[in-house]
């Protein structure tokens, strides 16, 4: 019974869900601002769940998100910017041949092959930093959590300072960035409109995630968070398992830089930071760590309130002919720092701590609302 | 005529200048109940981290199930500081980590448990039966070994079943009361197929009447899983009832073998456990 009632529910909530996107497709200049910060924040939410996936189940604290966006965004970037854009991007060193060869075969290729490049760039971008994660992972997964988390971040900032560098310059451009970036494509020959790519491959790879986090080797991973020694004592390989779950933690991580180099239309270095792994660390846990729906519901929250909500505190306000102090540029964010700790301080571990979401959980505490309202009101008469 | 599932052979193992486990031959035949005793610090413990791979011996060698599943001798530094009191020189050098012993037949449980607290009685026993998993990642994301995931979780059931925590399946393993924690432990080492399972004081804890329920949990356990069992306990009650030969130690060298009777008139076993007036 209550099993129907939540598939009805989810297929409803799915439909409306598909249903803003429609009418936000079809309203796309209207709403530019809505979409743009709707796209950033599914991509966002694929990176927190690819993060909580290393750390929330598997228990390893990485913090070498923003390195793997990088490979990612870079090398989605580079494959994708048109032959006739080239000359104007890499106006100062100008382009490698073997790229500028590579555009060129592309652009003769086939129409199916051309509208399906694209998607072959992100996946090649993923690609190549699960290689590089693979890589790294056998340095760098004998360490243990604060260890772990230190040499990470040096790995992503050698990741940056590499894409920066002027030995790089044909190939990323060095310290003048990429741009011109085709935007999101659309999918199925058009059936899917380009503004909705990214929520379907985003879509995906959550699903993804969620299925190999149900699956056994999930589990292996959630046994090795809980308890290395009794994990190995009960015949899971630790290396082989952290090394997957990087692997897995790295390719998503990646495959969202590049969504990001589409969203973006323009990166340089400077965009992967250390700041923007810390970004995502805080919507992990905001939404909690070893919850897939938490992150993604931070995501939207934390993107939102940064971008959209708390606006209003940035520009001059006056009431009445008095002018409000403090309104002014920069503002939203002191706002914003107070409300993240508001949230820290009411949920200890995250709005969803480390659960998942569920309807019988939801409509549980509506229940309770409704009985505490009564009850209170009948205290009253 | 049986065989011997698990023989040591001057394992010995010293950390800096302490040697915790000197010169122990052990030989365990298929299907027998042995026990490890000893007074606190005697090295029982390290000697199952030794045998299950979580500590590399000094020097000695270790043989399960038909193959040496580790084999050393002191090198490099251990070569100047070695004071083991056996010299016998191994050659070959065998290293195996403890998720591969378990995987050959050996699981083990711990001192103070090490449950995965945070999961369910389910999950706990449902994760022991991932070290047997056939198909790899991307099938098992896809959900291409159906079959393999209803097996293992109707393996688990009926493993649950057996050992009476079929009620508490869903609940934390945290959540459990002590004795049934001890329980689920050993459930979960039961999961991986072992034969040949090694307590590390089962009955810690457990009043008398606990620990007597144990004892006839242990022994039913060795007969419907045809299970060879090594348990390191101090309640001497338990230990005489069901083991069928004892080694003890003290400071780490074996100071006697034999069966419950022997041991029991042991007067070594008797100053080493009482102390000797002066």
């Amino acid at each position: 019974m209550h099993v129907k009632r939540n598939t009805i529910l989810t297929i409803a909530s799915a439909a409306v869900l598909i249903g803003i996107l429609y009418w936000l497709s079809m309203h796309q200049l209207k709403q530019g601002m809505l979409v743009s910060i709707i796209q950033k924040s599914i991509i966002f939410a694929l990176v927190a769940v690819s993060m909580n996936l290393l750390n929330g189940f598997t228990g390893l604290f990485s913090l070498g998100q923003a390195g793997f966006m990088s490979i990612g965004a870079y090398t989605t970037a580079i494959l994708l910017i048109p032959v006739k854009n080239l000359d104007g991007v890499y106006y100062v060193n100008g382009v490698h041949p073997l790229i500028r060869a590579f555009k060129i075969f592309i652009a003769e290729s086939p129409a199916w092959l051309q509208s399906l490049f694209p998607f072959i760039a992100l996946l090649i971008g993923a690609l190549l930093a699960a290689l590089v994660a693979a890589l790294v992972g056998i340095a760098v997964l004998r360490l243990k959590s604060d260890y772990l988390a230190i040499a990470t971040l040096g790995m992503s900032e050698i990741i940056r300072a590499l894409c920066s560098s002027p030995q790089m310059d044909t190939i990323t451009n060095g310290s003048y960035g990429l741009n011109k970036i085709p935007g999101f494509p659309g999918m199925f020959g058009g059936l899917i409109p380009p503004m909705a790519t990214p929520f379907v491959v985003v879509a995906l790879c959550i699903a993804f995630i969620m299925l190999l986090i149900k699956s056994s080797y999930g589990r292996a991973f959630k046994a090795i968070r809980e308890d290395e020694i009794a994990a190995e004592a009960m015949g899971i390989n630790l290396f082989k398992h952290k090394e997957m779950s990087f692997v897995v933690s790295s390719f998503f991580a990646a495959l969202a830089g590049g969504l990001l180099a589409m969203y973006m239309r323009s990166i340089e270095a400077k965009t992967f930071s250390i700041s923007l792994t810390y970004d995502i660390l805080l919507i992990v846990v905001i939404g909690g760590i070893g919850s897939v729906t938490g992150s993604v519901l931070s995501a939207f929250l934390v993107t939102a309130s940064k971008e959209w909500w708390l606006r209003f505190f940035d520009h001059p306000l006056t009431i009445g002919g008095w002018e409000v102090p403090l309104f002014r540029t920069g503002f939203r964010m002191i706002i914003f720092s107070i409300l993240l700790m508001v949230v820290v301080l009411v949920y200890r571990r995250g709005l969803m701590g480390s659960n998942e979401f569920n309807w019988d959980r939801l409509l549980g505490r509506f229940a309770n609302l409704r009985r505490k309202k009564k009850s209170s009101q009948g205290g009253d008469r | 005529m049986s065989t011997i599932l698990l023989k040591t052979e001057h394992l010995t193992m010293q950390f800096g200048g302490v040697v915790a486990v000197d010169d122990l031959n052990i030989e365990i035949p298929t299907g027998s109940i042995i026990a490890l005793i000893g007074p606190n610090g005697a090295g029982k413990t390290t000697a199952f981290n030794v045998i299950t791979g979580g500590y590399q011996p000094s020097n000695g060698s270790v043989f399960f199930d038909g193959q040496t599943i580790g084999e050393n001798s002191p090198r490099t530094k251990m070569k100047r500081i070695y004071n083991g009191s056996d010299k016998t020189v191994f050659t070959h050098r065998v290293v195996n980590t403890p998720d591969r012993i378990t995987r050959l037949g050996m699981a083990r449980t711990f001192q103070n448990i090490r449950l995965f607290k945070d999961l369910t009685v389910f999950e706990n026993v449902l994760i022991a039966k991932h070290c047997h998993i056939k198909a790899g990642m991307l099938s098992a994301v896809f959900r291409f070994n159906h079959t393999e995931e209803q097996a293992m979780r109707h393996e688990a059931e009926a493993l649950l079943k057996t050992v009476g925590l079929f009620d508490y399946r869903d609940d934390k393993a945290s959540s459990l009361p002590y004795g049934k924690q001890r329980r689920l432990e050993i459930a979960r080492a039961l999961a991986t197929h072992p034969k040949l399972l090694l307590l590390d004081e089962p009955a810690a804890g457990m009043n008398p009447k606990e620990t007597e329920e144990l004892a006839l949990f242990i022994q039913e356990i060795k007969h419907s899983f045809g299970l060879t069992i090594f348990l390191i306990e101090h309640h001497m009650n338990l230990v005489m009832d069901i083991s069928d030969s004892i080694y003890v130690l003290d400071y780490g060298k074996t100071i006697a073998v034999g069966d419950p009777k022997e041991i029991q008139k042991n007067p070594a076993v008797i100053r080493a456990y009482l102390g000797v007036e002066e």
